[in-house]
């Protein structure tokens, strides 16, 4: 046994590059590289065996079976046989960036004041150095939506790729959307002295809604005359109606669900999101109908009542999934900056629960490409999109082999190191050198 | 209201009699003298509820029963009252009321720093223990609540203030408004009363908990004792008054069947006898409650049907509550069956008034009227030691109550209250019964008259020909007044006045719309049908639906039982030598693992095919806060004094999730809201039995001891600044000067000197005898380093670190210490400031170095997949995957010094086992089945079948509610209860 973990320590201490308390940004890929014998996931359902992924100037130039391309083609090839690619996993509606601990209040930018402000923009708060989002890229996270939390509106959001120096080079699609806190039918009235308070009907319901309402009205019409003087709000969800950004309504209850849908419907809004959609399965007709994807709240969490199916939260993927319903998954929650590493994780527990594995991949990958909509560049592993991608020991849905040797974001080789790696090398290293 | 106003005044429009007393001067006349006797003759007398007497007389005189029985002789002197076809009943006593009782209220608080300290001296130091108030200083006779409580024949009630731990003793007082005799106040001090809640008047901070309240109150009583043997040098006032009112009886006001095992345990553990007050939730564990041998006080307030009918707004409501309003009102029948004595209280009631409704209820729910009648007579009579109340024996309290019949009938009509000889009409029961079809002759019309109503408050409706007319009717000392507009609109109002001698026919005086006057007539054609009326009104019972244990959704129907088992061909993980062992036997038998090999034969044993599936034993959870009330005593720097296993919540939905994610044993563990936090419950998740039930046999003993930032309330906001300690640097001394001073404590004791006994100086000797094992929440390098060095200054070694985040980085101080276990997160960081060198390598670098390592959860959801929190190690450090394994298995069962009975698959050992689906560290690994001791207490198909059933149940309750809402019943909006999900830094008081 020990012998054992010593080898395995000096392989550890073999590969250990030099670090510091950032990891330095890769230079942009001048090399064109072809991993072989891996088996691909290609982020679409589908799965090539022996297969050959390669990509040149930042861009998957092939992905099929290894016998379609030659080596020769390439500068650098990677064999990697037992191995496993996948494209980047995507993180949706997270908060990488906007915080790095949660405890420390000068640390937090997710939220800002105010009810309706789409106009806050997280990306240009996005801290592209954060220890958070290093930790995230061993994982096989190599994408991100930041968006803003809080209030009715809370903000816009963008989506940026993990391995940048600043918010500027890290975006890859900028105010992609608008996010919106459904006001909840049902709430809670906060802690009393003897622990949780109940929750009740919300009388105050229609009233919120109203106030989204009033505020959609009153951009539009806004934007129907000469904007002057300029509003920075209504500027703001431009996008929502012309299709170019999307709304992203974070609500679970099966009322509420109904409500967002038929307001998007009823003042034009064409792009929507359901974001946590807990009781989505109750409504999938109507999801279906309209053609609205969901983003599932991470499956780690309890049931939300103590008559449930205790694994409900794990099953809620495979629901909607045999429904047609376009499913993603995002990352709000508790702790939620450092659980964003575990969303491959996350995933696999919807494949232990009923989901087909390459569909619980291409949830994060595909699905999430297309619900942020950078779909056209990224979330499979398809000639002509970016090169972002990673190989892994094993089955990157499971934790015992969740293990990356290589990470690729746009082509360029990232550093898989981290603020941790390298207190774990530092500490390991000094009981070698007491022994 | 309206209706309720000739009643009002009849209440208290009553005697005028006038008594002098013999020594009072009298200044306003003559002093005059009165002997005579009251009479009440030809009644049904219910002397006690299981004595009555048929045809029976009543003799009474200045408030007390001078005779009641069939042959009584009546004096010359007499007024004689006729009662033929009428019963009498002692008056109702209420024993938890808080009648002419102003509740203290909340001091105003701004923006201010906690109160640690009592404001008080001279009494005890914590001002929420207060034997030395008596609610008769604080009592005002409440006239208009005094009127109320007699409409609903209650003549007694036993008056306290309903605030704090020890709230002082209660005033017994009948309810005579006029108080002819001076002899209302039949006890100024009738029971001492105690609860678990803090007072609203101070904002001492200490207890903050459920757990702190049990140990306050420990303490207290072992004060007490020590101050009455003259030891101490200070006046306390608090204990000399805890000490007088000893032999008094002692109430707790508990309020839910686990508070009343609670409060029955302290009570067995002082020799103290307390009566409690429930929640009317007791009928759940009945065979425990029966088992304390205690009385109750129930109170009648059932829960309000919800209205469901929005189904997104049902469907929040849990099948629990559901069941809470289809059971309760049974509460009453089930304890009276299984023999437990017990009072009704009003208390909880919103109104007055729904006392009999909800009364009446728990009759229709099976409650034996006499048992109903003893518990508002005999019994709180006997409960409070006096013997001339509750009943009408000779010499006993003249108050009782004239009813037209059977008290309990819903029809009955309360005449008279007789409280200590005055009587209080309630009815006027020489009422003539007006009700009924009259023809009507007035104004040279004829009309018909349908009254209606109660004979009290009769409603008319008025008719010409079939046309209604709107009227108007009031009938009080005998005249009755009728107006109404004849059928022509706008000719202006018909008036009708009379003395009603007969009610077969009667009229009086009319006055004309026009102003002229005339006379009128009714006869009566038919009498008032009451039957009609009983129909009308149907009472709804809903079909009761099973209790299950614990009652809510997946308790079980029927315990399961221990089975005798044979795992055929599995892949088991023993978490021993022999490590991994494929196509294996394993066989349970009598709770234990019997045998592990190939090929064994079942000798009866049921055989479950494991082939392809993984055996492993049950996880354990080293850091758990599942299963409880409260976490947190944060009223003091140290808590030591606190027993997590006073809190355990048995009912807990948490259990059964963590079931189903593998986990069989847990430590429940105080929170990190202090330095020296409370004594740990080791329990095993023994799903549907009783909290006392899970506790393991013979238990290790532990105490949860914290450090860093939640101790120095370092996110606790800006007023949270004077507790010592607000630096690491504090928290050293705090160590020091508590070992230090259970260290001296220990010497004494065992020195044979006299000593206060004091519980958290006991606890914390413990520790230095290495009896007592600590974990210790750790976060940075430094601060687990000092603990290890004050507990070697000590000589007792640190048990376990738990968290121990930075525990990489002392791994070989750590080893050299002789820490038995470190028990930390797989990946948590980020979410304080300590933990910005946490690192998901920590569990492997530490194994590495020779700790013993356990992954914990801290964290109800995690709990449930602890598996895979054990896989993460593989990934981050490369820990093999046996070693893996043993970190949720074995490692924590040796640090709880368990792992003679658990944590591994090994002969002999318990059969705490669970059938995977899958590799048991993979994220695909499904827990199938989980046994402690042979019991399959979670079964991952019977888990989805009982889903099934859940939604059957749920749905037939929906629709009784329905049922209810249509019949009348009043109903409560839907609500759903907040689930509690504590981690370290939890607050919540927990009753």
């Amino acid at each position: 046994m020990k012998i054992h973990k010593n080898i395995f320590f000096f392989i550890l201490l073999l590969s250990c590059t030099v670090t510091s308390a950032q990891q330095t940004p890769a230079a942009k890929q001048t090399e064109s590289v072809l991993i072989t014998g891996a088996t691909a996931h290609i982020g679409n359902g589908n799965v090539i065996e022996d297969s050959a992924i390669g990509f040149k100037d930042g861009k998957i130039s092939y992905a099929g079976p290894q016998s379609g391309v030659s080596a020769s083609e390439y500068n650098k090839v990677i064999n990697a046989p037992g191995k496993h690619v996948y494209p980047g996993f995507i993180a949706a509606n997270s908060t990488l960036g906007l915080v790095e601990v949660d405890a420390v209040r000068a640390s937090n930018d997710q939220a800002d004041t105010g009810d309706l402000i789409p106009h806050v923009r997280s990306l240009i708060a996005y801290n592209a150095e954060s220890k958070i989002v290093e930790s995230c890229r061993p994982n096989g996270i190599l994408m991100a939506q930041v968006a803003p939390r809080g209030g009715l509106i809370s903000g816009t959001s963008s989506v940026v790729q993990l391995d940048a120096w600043n918010w500027e080079d890290a975006a890859i699609k900028t105010d992609d959307g608008i996010h919106m806190h459904w006001p909840n039918a049902f709430r809670s009235e906060g802690w009393g002295f003897s622990g949780p308070s109940e929750f009740k009907p919300n009388k105050e319901y229609e009233k919120e809604i109203q106030a989204i309402t009033t505020f959609i009205s009153g951009a539009k019409a806004y934007l129907k005359g000469d904007k002057a003087p300029k509003n920075l709000p209504y500027e703001a969800v431009s996008g929502l109606f012309d299709g170019s950004q999307k709304l992203y309504i974070n609500t679970d209850g099966e009322k509420e669900i109904t409500d967002a849908v038929n307001f998007a419907k009823e003042n034009g809004i064409r792009n929507i999101v359901i974001v946590g959609g807990g009781e989505a399965h109750k409504v999938a007709d109507l999801l279906v109908k309209n053609n609205i994807p969901v983003l599932l709240s991470r499956p780690h969490r309890l049931p939300s009542g103590e008559d449930d199916n205790v694994k409900q939260p794990y099953m809620l993927a495979k629901m909607l999934s045999d429904k047609g319903i376009l499913v993603g998954l995002e990352m709000s929650g508790a702790m939620e900056r450092m659980n964003t590493r575990n969303l491959p994780f996350y995933a696999g527990t919807f494949a232990a629960y009923g989901l087909d594995k390459e569909k619980a991949v291409q949830i994060i990958t595909e699905n999430n490409a297309r619900i942020l909509g950078i779909n056209d560049f990224s979330g499979t592993l398809e000639t002509g999109k970016d090169a972002t991608l990673f190989i892994s020991e094993g089955d990157a849905l499971d934790m015992r082999t969740n293990i990356l040797s290589h990470a690729f974001i746009q082509g360029r080789e990232i550093s898989l190191e981290s603020h941790q790696t390298k207190l774990w090398k530092r500490y390991m290293g000094k009981y070698e050198a007491g022994r | 209201m309206r209706k309720r106003l000739p009643v009002l005044l009849l209440v208290f429009l009553c005697s005028f009699t006038i008594y002098a007393q013999e020594y009072f001067p009298k200044n306003d006349g003559v002093k005059t003298t009165d002997h005579h006797y009251t009479a009440f003759t030809n009644a049904k007398i219910y002397i006690t509820p299981t004595r009555v007497i048929d045809n029976g007389t009543l003799l009474i005189q200045k408030g007390r029963v001078i005779a009641a029985g069939s042959r009584v002789s009546v004096p010359a002197n007499s007024i004689v009252v006729d009662l033929e076809g009428k019963h009498i009943y002692p008056s109702f006593i209420d024993i938890y009321s808080e009648f002419g009782i102003q509740k203290p209220a909340r001091p105003g608080r701004g923006r201010r720093s906690p109160q640690y300290d009592a404001s008080r001296k001279g009494f005890y130091w914590n001002d929420h223990i207060m034997p030395e108030k008596n609610a008769f200083d604080k009592f005002s006779f409440d006239t208009k609540k005094a009127g109320e409580l007699l409409r609903a024949g209650f003549g007694t009630v036993n008056a306290h203030v309903a605030d704090g731990i020890v709230r002082g003793t209660s005033v017994l007082v009948a309810l005579d408004s006029l108080d002819t005799h001076h002899m209302r106040v039949l006890d100024e001090k009738a029971a001492q009363h105690l609860s678990f809640a803090k007072s609203i008047a101070s904002a001492q901070n200490y207890p903050t908990s459920l757990m702190g309240a049990m140990a306050l109150i420990r303490q207290m009583y072992k004060d007490a004792e020590w101050y009455a043997g003259g030891n101490a040098e200070n006046r306390d006032m608090s204990l000399e008054a805890l000490n007088a009112n000893k032999s008094l009886p002692q109430i707790f006001d508990a309020g839910s069947y686990q508070n009343d095992l609670r409060a029955s345990g302290i009570a067995g553990e002082f020799g103290l006898a307390y009566i409690l007050k429930g929640g009317g939730d007791e009928y759940q564990r009945i065979r425990e409650i029966k088992a304390t041998g205690a009385s109750f006080i129930l109170p009648l307030d059932f829960p309000e049907a919800y209205d469901v009918t929005d189904p997104y707004q049902a469907g929040k409501v849990s099948l629990a509550d559901m069941r809470l309003w289809n059971q309760v009102p049974g509460n009453p029948a089930a304890l009276a069956k299984n023999g437990v004595p017990f009072a009704f209280t009003l208390s909880g009631l919103e109104k007055t008034a729904d006392f009999k409704t909800n009364l009446l209820r728990a009759i229709d729910y099976g409650l034996d009227k006499t048992k109903a009648l003893e518990a508002l007579t005999t019994v709180p009579a006997g409960l409070l030691g006096k013997s001339d109340i509750g009943n009408l024996n000779n010499g006993s309290y003249a108050s009782f109550l004239i009813t037209s019949g059977d008290i309990f009938d819903k029809e009955t009509t309360l005449y008279e209250n007789w409280v200590l000889g005055e009587k209080y009409t309630i009815t006027d029961r020489n009422i003539k019964d007006i009700r009924g079809e009259y023809t009507l002759n007035a104004g040279g019309k004829t009309y018909t008259l349908n009254i209606t109503g109660e004979p009290a408050s009769p409603k008319p409706e008025l008719k010409s020909d079939t046309t209604k007319l709107s009227s108007r009717l009031t009938y009080e000392n005998g005249w009755l007044n009728l107006f109404f507009s004849p059928e022509t609109e706008g000719s202006g109002f018909l008036r009708l006045s009379g003395h009603v001698t007969t009610p077969e026919t009667f009229g009086g005086k009319a006055l004309l719309a026009n102003g002229t006057e005339g006379s009128w007539t009714a006869t009566r054609k038919s009498a008032y049908d009451e039957k009609e009326k009983k129909e009308k009104e149907e009472k709804f019972v809903p079909e009761a639906v099973p209790v299950t244990f614990p009652n809510k959704a997946y308790g079980f129907s029927e315990l399961p039982k221990q089975e005798n088992i044979l795992f055929k061909n599995a892949t088991v993980w023993t978490s021993e030598e022999e490590g991994i062992l494929e196509n294996t036997d394993v066989l349970v038998k009598n709770g234990k693992i019997s045998r592990i090999g190939k090929d064994l034969s079942a000798g009866g044993a049921t055989v479950i095919d494991a082939t392809g599936k993984h055996l492993t034993a049950g996880i354990i959870d080293e850091h758990s806060h599942i299963a409880a009330a409260s976490i947190n005593e944060a009223g003091h720097n140290s808590s030591a004094e606190v027993i997590m296993e006073d809190v355990i919540d048995a009912d807990d939905i948490n259990i059964y999730r963590n079931l189903s994610g593998g986990v069989t044993s847990i430590q429940i563990l105080h929170g990190s809201a202090n330095p020296i936090g409370g004594r740990s419950a080791i329990i095993k998740l023994k799903w549907g039995l009783p909290a006392e039930k899970l506790i393991y046999g013979n238990s290790p003993k532990f105490i949860k001891f914290a450090l860093g930032e939640n101790v120095k309330q370092s996110n606790w906001g800006d007023t949270q600044t004077i507790r010592f300690p607000q630096s690491r640097m504090g928290v050293e001394q705090v160590y020091t000067d508590y070992f230090q001073r259970a260290k001296e404590y220990d010497a004494k004791k065992k020195s044979g000197k006299p000593y206060r006994f004091d519980y958290e100086m006991e606890t914390l000797a413990e520790i230095i005898n290495k009896e007592r094992f600590i974990t210790c929440h750790s976060y940075v390098q430094s601060e687990i380093n000092m603990l290890m060095k004050v507990a070697e200054r000590f000589n007792f070694p640190v048990n376990t670190f738990t968290h121990i985040l930075e525990g990489y980085k002392v791994a070989d101080k750590m080893k050299e210490h002789g820490v038995l276990g470190a028990s930390t997160f797989s990946d948590w960081w980020a979410y304080k400031y300590e933990v910005n060198d946490a690192i998901p390598y920590n569990a492997a670098i530490m194994q590495s170095q020779g700790l013993n390592v356990a992954i914990n959860s801290d964290d109800a959801e995690m709990s449930r997949r602890l598996n895979q929190e054990a896989g993460k190690t593989v990934k981050y450090g490369g820990v093999s995957e046996e070693e893996a394994w043993k970190m949720v298995t074995i490692n924590p069962a040796r640090m709880l010094h368990l792992d003679d009975r658990v944590g591994s698959i090994k002969e002999g050992k318990d059969a705490d086992i669970v059938l995977w689906s899958d590799h048991p560290l993979s994220v695909y690994a499904i827990a199938e089945k989980t046994f402690i001791e042979g019991v399959p207490y979670y079964d991952y198909e019977t888990m989805k079948q009982m889903q099934a059933s859940i939604a059957r149940e749920r749905n037939k309750l929906i629709n009784q509610m329905i049922e209810a809402k249509n019949k009348g019943m009043k109903t409560q909006a839907p609500k759903q209860k907040e689930e509690k999900h504590f981690h370290c830094d939890t607050e919540v008081y927990g009753i």
